[in-house]
Order: C-alpha cells, then sequence, then structure tokens
C-alpha cells in the first residue's frame, strides 16, 4: 500500500479515535477528499517542478505514533535556548510532551491545539480563525488538515507584549523505523500585540522522518510578529513547512528561516494582505552541502494599497546539494503604492551544486515600486587571497566569507540569544573554530 | 631578507615577469617603480602567493629559504606581508576579531599557544594608537564601509600587529590624503628595524618623501630595468618614465 493510500484509508479510524466537534468534521472531510483526487505534488506541477518527494514517499511511515516516547530535557537542552527563558511548546513523535514544555493561560494562551480544537472555550477563536487562511486546495495543507489534531495553539489578546519568546519544537525519537507527522500550529495576534516565536523540528537519531507542518498566524491590527524557523535537523529528515500569514492593517511580520540540515526541506511560506500600510519580512540563509535539498517557494500577496514587502533570501550551496527559490509577489490592482522588493543572493561552492532561482513578479496596479535582485556566484578569489595573506588557512577563510556572505540576515535576528546560536550553527555547520564567535 | 632570483611568472599564458632579481637585506627599504602595466602588483602578489599566477622560473627565498610553493597563509605565519592597493570588506567581522584569528593562526602554526587576551588588547590598544585610529574603528566591521585612506591605515594597523620581517606596501599611498599619508608612513617608519625589511611599490614618488627608501628599482615590462639611491625616485618623477624608455633604447 502506497503512503498515499494508507493516509485516506485510515483517515475513518483517525477521526474515531479523537474527540472532534461535528463543524471540524466537515472541514477535515472535504480536506482529506481533496488530498485523495490531488495526491502528492509531483514536479508535473510548476510549484514542485524542482523538487521531488518520490524518494521519500517510499518509506513505510508510521503515521500514527504507537507508543509515547519520553525523553530526557539533558539530552535534549542543546536544541532549546536555554541561555534564557521561554514559553515553550514542546512534542515528542507528534504528542504532547507536558514535562519538556511551559506553557501559559496568564494573560496569554501557550498552550495544544489538541486542547483548543476540543474544549468549548476555545470554540469563537477555532471557529474564526483555524483554517481560515491555510489553502484548502493545496493537496499538502489539505492533508494536514485532514488529520490536524495536535500543535502549538497561541492566542496573545489585544496590546499584549509577550515577555519572552515561545519555543516550539518536534523531537522525533526515531523509535519507530519511519515516522510521519503532521504538526498544525495556530498563532493569533491581538491588535497591538507583539510575540516573538521561534519553531524547530529535530530528529534524535538516523530513522527517517517526514513532516508535513501546517501554520496558521493572524496579524490583527498594528501587530508584531517576529517568527523564526530553525532548520538544522538530521539527514534522514524531511519537512514540508506549509506557513501562511493573514495580515491586517499596520501590521508588521517577519518570518527568517535558517535552513542548515534535513534530507528534502521545502518552504511554502505565504503572507496575504488584508490591510494598508502592512509590513512584511521574509529573510532567510540556507547552508546545505552533502545531497540536501532545500526549497523556498515564497509568495507575498498584495492586495491592499501602501504596504511593503521585503524579501531576502542568502543561500550557500556545496558539494551536490540543490537549492531552489521560487519568489513570487503578487501586486494586485487595488494595491497602489505597494513598495516590494526581493533579493536572492546565492553562492555555489563546487561543480556539481545546483540552484535553481525564479523571481515572479505579477503586478496589475500601475504605481508601484517592485524590484529585484538575483546574483548566483563564486566564493571572490581575491577575498579569499586576502584573509590567506594574514595567515587565515583556506577552510578558516571560506568560513570567514560565508558568513560575511550571509551576514546582513543574521544582523536582522531580533534575539540576541538566538542570533548568537545561529551563528555557532553555521560556524559548526562550516567545521571552524575561529576562536570567536563570529 | 628576501631574495628573488631570475623570476618568471605568467597568467593565462601572458608572460608579466620576465626575469626578476632582487635582494633586500634586513633593515633596508626598497621601492619599486614604474608605469601601469608594469607588473608592480603581479611581483607583489605572487611573492604573496597569489595562486592566479604561474611561476615558471626562478626562485623566491625568504631568508635563505624557498618559499615559492608555499601556500600564501603559510608564508604570512613566515613572516610575509603585504598590504592590498584593494583590501576586502568583510561584514559581520570586526576589525578586532579579525586581527586576532590572524594572529592566532600564525602563533599557532609557529607552535606557540594563542596570546593571552590581556596581552592581546595591550598590544591593540598600543598599535591602533600608533595608527591614530579611533577604537570605535576596531569593532567596526572589516574595511566595510571604510573610507580609502581607512582602509589603508587598517592595512598598516595590521601588519604593525602582525609584525612580519617583509612588508611589501603595494600602492598604499593611492586614495591617501596627506594626513593619512603621513600616519600611515608614520606608522610603517616606527615598525622598521634592522630585523625586518619594507618593499614599497608605488607609481609615484609622493609616498618616498615620508618612507626613505635606500634603493629604488625601475620596474618596465616585467624586468627591472634600472635601479638606484633615492635620488632615482626624484629623477622619475621630474623626467617621467619615458626618459628611461628612451635611455634603453
Amino acid at each position: 500500500m502506497d503512503l498515499k493510500e494508507k493516509l485516506v484509508s485510515s483517515f475513518m479510524a483517525f477521526e474515531e479515535q479523537i474527540d472532534v466537534n461535528a463543524s471540524l468534521h466537515d472541514v477535515r472531510t472535504s480536506a482529506i477528499k481533496n488530498f485523495e483526487t490531488k495526491g502528492f505534488p509531483t514536479k508535473k506541477e510548476e510549484a514542485w517542478k524542482y523538487t521531488s518527494l518520490n524518494a521519500i514517499l517510499k518509506n513505510d511511515y508510521s503515521v500514527f505514533p504507537k507508543h509515547e516516547n519520553a525523553i530526557e530535557f539533558a539530552a535534549v537542552k542543546k536544541y532549546f535556548l536555554h541561555e534564557i527563558d521561554t514559553y515553550k511548546v514542546i512534542f515528542v513523535d507528534g504528542k504532547f510532551s507536558s514535562f519538556l514544555s511551559a506553557t501559559t493561560h496568564d494573560g496569554i494562551d501557550v498552550c495544544l491545539m489538541s486542547s483548543a480544537l476540543t474544549k468549548p472555550k476555545y470554540k469563537m477563536i477555532i471557529d474564526s480563525y483555524f483554517n481560515k487562511i491555510a489553502s484548502q486546495e493545496e493537496s499538502l495543507t489539505t492533508l494536514n488538515t485532514a488529520f490536524a489534531s495536535e500543535g502549538a495553539y497561541i492566542n496573545i489578546p489585544k496590546s499584549k507584549v509577550v515577555e519572552k519568546p515561545i519555543e516550539i519544537i518536534y523531537f522525533s525519537t526515531g523509535k519507530e523505523n519511519a515516522l510521519m507527522v503532521q504538526p498544525r500550529n495556530l498563532v493569533v495576534v491581538g491588535e497591538n500585540a507583539h510575540v516573538q516565536i521561534i519553531e524547530r523540528h529535530q530528529s534524535l537519531n538516523e530513522n527517517p522522518v517526514l513532516t508535513n507542518s501546517v501554520t496558521e498566524i493572524f496579524a490583527q491590527k498594528r501587530a508584531i510578529v517576529d517568527y523564526y524557523k530553525i532548520q538544522n535537523d538530521v539527514q534522514s529528515a524531511n519537512l514540508i513547512d506549509n506557513t501562511y500569514i493573514s495580515q491586517k492593517q499596520e501590521s508588521r511580520v517577519s518570518v527568517h528561516t535558517f535552513s542548515f540540515g534535513g534530507n528534502i526541506t521545502r518552504n511554502n511560506l505565504n503572507f496575504y494582505h488584508f490591510g494598508e500600510r502592512i509590513d512584511s519580512t521574509l529573510k532567510g540563509i540556507t547552508i546545505i552541502g552533502d545531497k540536501q535539498h532545500v526549497d523556498h517557494f515564497t509568495l507575498v500577496n498584495h492586495a491592499m494599497p501602501n504596504c511593503e514587502s521585503h524579501q531576502n533570501y542568502k543561500t550557500i550551496i556545496a558539494d551536490s546539494a540543490t537549492g531552489v527559490f521560487n519568489g513570487k509577489i503578487y501586486v494586485e490592482k487595488e494595491a497602489q503604492k505597494t513598495d516590494a522588493f526581493q533579493q536572492n543572493n546565492n553562492l555555489l561552492i563546487g561543480d556539481k551544486a545546483t540552484i535553481n532561482a525564479k523571481p515572479q513578479l505579477e503586478i496589475f496596479a500601475d504605481d508601484v515600486k517592485c524590484s529585484h535582485g538575483c546574483t548566483i556566484g563564486q566564493l571572490d578569489e581575491s577575498a579569499m587571497f586576502y584573509m590567506q595573506q594574514r595567515g587565515i588557512p583556506k577552510k578558516e577563510a571560506k568560513a570567514l566569507l560565508m558568513y560575511a556572505f550571509s551576514n546582513e540576515v543574521i544582523e536582522s535576528i531580533k534575539i540576541p540569544e538566538l542570533k548568537q546560536r545561529i551563528t555557532k550553527i553555521i560556524a559548526t555547520k562550516l567545521g571552524v573554530n575561529l576562536g570567536f564567535d563570529l | 631578507m628576501l631574495s628573488i632570483k631570475n623570476l618568471h611568472a605568467s597568467v593565462e599564458d601572458k608572460e608579466i615577469l620576465k626575469g626578476i632579481n632582487l635582494e633586500i637585506k634586513a633593515g633596508e627599504v626598497h621601492a619599486i617603480m614604474g608605469p601601469n602595466g608594469a607588473g608592480k602588483s603581479t611581483l607583489s602578489s605572487i611573492i604573496a602567493g597569489n595562486e592566479n599566477y604561474t611561476v615558471s622560473e626562478g626562485e623566491i627565498l625568504l631568508e635563505g629559504k624557498d618559499i615559492s610553493e608555499l601556500a600564501p597563509e603559510e608564508r604570512a605565519h613566515k613572516g610575509v606581508f603585504l598590504s592590498f592597493q584593494y583590501p576586502v570588506e568583510i561584514p559581520g567581522v570586526s576589525v578586532t576579531n579579525f586581527i586576532k584569528t590572524a594572529i592566532n593562526e600564525k602563533r599557532k602554526a609557529n607552535g606557540q599557544a594563542e596570546m593571552p587576551a590581556n596581552e592581546m588588547l595591550k598590544l591593540i590598544r598600543e598599535k591602533s594608537e600608533l595608527l591614530e585610529m579611533d577604537r570605535k574603528f576596531l569593532s567596526r566591521s572589516l574595511n566595510e564601509g571604510f573610507s580609502g585612506g581607512e582602509k589603508k591605515r587598517n592595512e598598516i594597523f595590521q601588519m604593525a600587529m602582525l609584525e612580519p620581517k617583509i612588508a611589501i606596501l603595494d600602492e598604499t599611498d593611492s586614495g591617501l590624503d596627506i594626513d593619512a599619508l603621513r600616519i600611515v608612513a608614520n606608522g610603517v617608519n616606527k615598525l622598521k628595524n634592522e630585523n625586518n625589511a619594507v618593499l614599497v611599490i608605488t607609481h609615484y614618488q609622493r609616498l618616498l618623501d615620508y618612507i626613505i627608501p635606500d634603493f629604488v628599482h625601475v620596474l618596465m615590462d616585467g624586468k627591472i630595468v634600472k635601479s638606484g639611491g633615492k635620488e632615482l625616485a626624484y629623477e622619475l618623477e621630474e623626467k617621467g618614465y619615458d626618459w628611461i624608455k628612451s635611455e634603453l633604447n
């Protein structure tokens, strides 16, 4: 039985085992039907031209983990931003780990999707927001919707500034031979509220994992959301991240995606505007080697006047790795005075490294400022010579140059400890110890 | 200190250096002058080990040992320093962190332990004062947004920190106003002693008013065509390079 059949046939059993309200039943049923019709995306589809899921779909994934697996904090501490106090919503093999988590209902809700989906007090929010911005068409998103039962639920009321960052981490223990998980996160940020969120997916051994994650983020008027995705997983882990962001008037949402690890990683990042003077920021650093594959597929849908979007993706590809950047900016007729900027810089290290870069601008308004720049280059030899001349060996000189290349994005990380962590991950990834934290 | 014997070098099959001979002793300052395209920068690049050039003949000896097969960083560890005409910008890496890395890599290569932090700080303070550098300057990203003068001053600061045996200054005077020129030259003069040597590569005589050479060589079409004392620089300034050309013909 292939994975699609397995998922479709297990849907009824899944619905029976979870306690769901009737309104969600209809949502799920139509979602699984959509998935059943469309199936997993293939390279024949324009949006998946450069990324094939074929190889990873062949694994015999457990779609519902059989056991609840516990892990010791000490064993996973390094994956947390432990230098500072944070709220934590932690999952192990798809199940919530109360032991590793630090949730709250004190003025804000930082808790579980499973409670939000089942408890009456969250019904209003769920009815208003759940599956409201996520695609009803895209097959992987609907697959997630059909099985959506667990994930992080974050609701920040009006004018609340959340004092500490929220960490959402999905661990896979590898106790299953192969595991498929489908986290579903919902983030609702009220008027004038401000929150910082860090999301991470981490396997703890080499057994294959396929994560098909959907996150919906709603930023109300003047809300500020800073979202950071750390993708530094082991090389048997595959991640399809579908993030949908709905922004109202004068809200500011930024998403940083750091893609360093994993086998196949696909980021579908979608911004939708529902108000004026909105600011959207999409930034990313990708550093990959071996046979890794990272695909950034972004959409900024400018639907209203006077909004801005800023995209800046830096990609370094070594060995036989492949990168994809497909950045779509869509400016609707009404969206006059749009200021949309997109930059994508790629460094190829070695003859077998590949990047497919495709900026896509579709503009239907006539008074807009849209620009994009895409570069593909190699390490600057004169810069290498300069550093070597100062006694810095080739490997370290390369690392410094790559760091300098991605520096613009690193500098925009607003949590200092996270910035430090990312630079450390980069140094480790590049295999250097320079005697200072870059 | 540095002796270059019958050096031939080419880039992409084009011969640029056609048999250079140069003998620089400890404690000496040599200047190489010449018109654009004579091979001046090529010569300095090759001494420092730039792999874009192919050395087809001849040798480069540092304190009697051939270094022509060594990687640029190995030459640096042995005491070769090249002040670049166009220093490279490295965003996100501060001047301080860069020079710390450079110093400790050199120490590591020479079997020494890393320089203790307080000693490093003291040295940085001392050398930055010598170059009249602002403290704020040291925490800025290396060369990023630096003016031409700041870049050159930063090169000489690094030279002061690394204490090379042979310092090659490639067109260090270009882009410098008179104050910066004075500071840079003053820095070089203070660093010079009987155990090291300086090779100044320049198109104009201006820098040589401040860094007084013991010997001046004229490089033309890949060869040293004339050598003399510091008065040769003035003669060139006055008469131009055509004078040498006609003298040669």
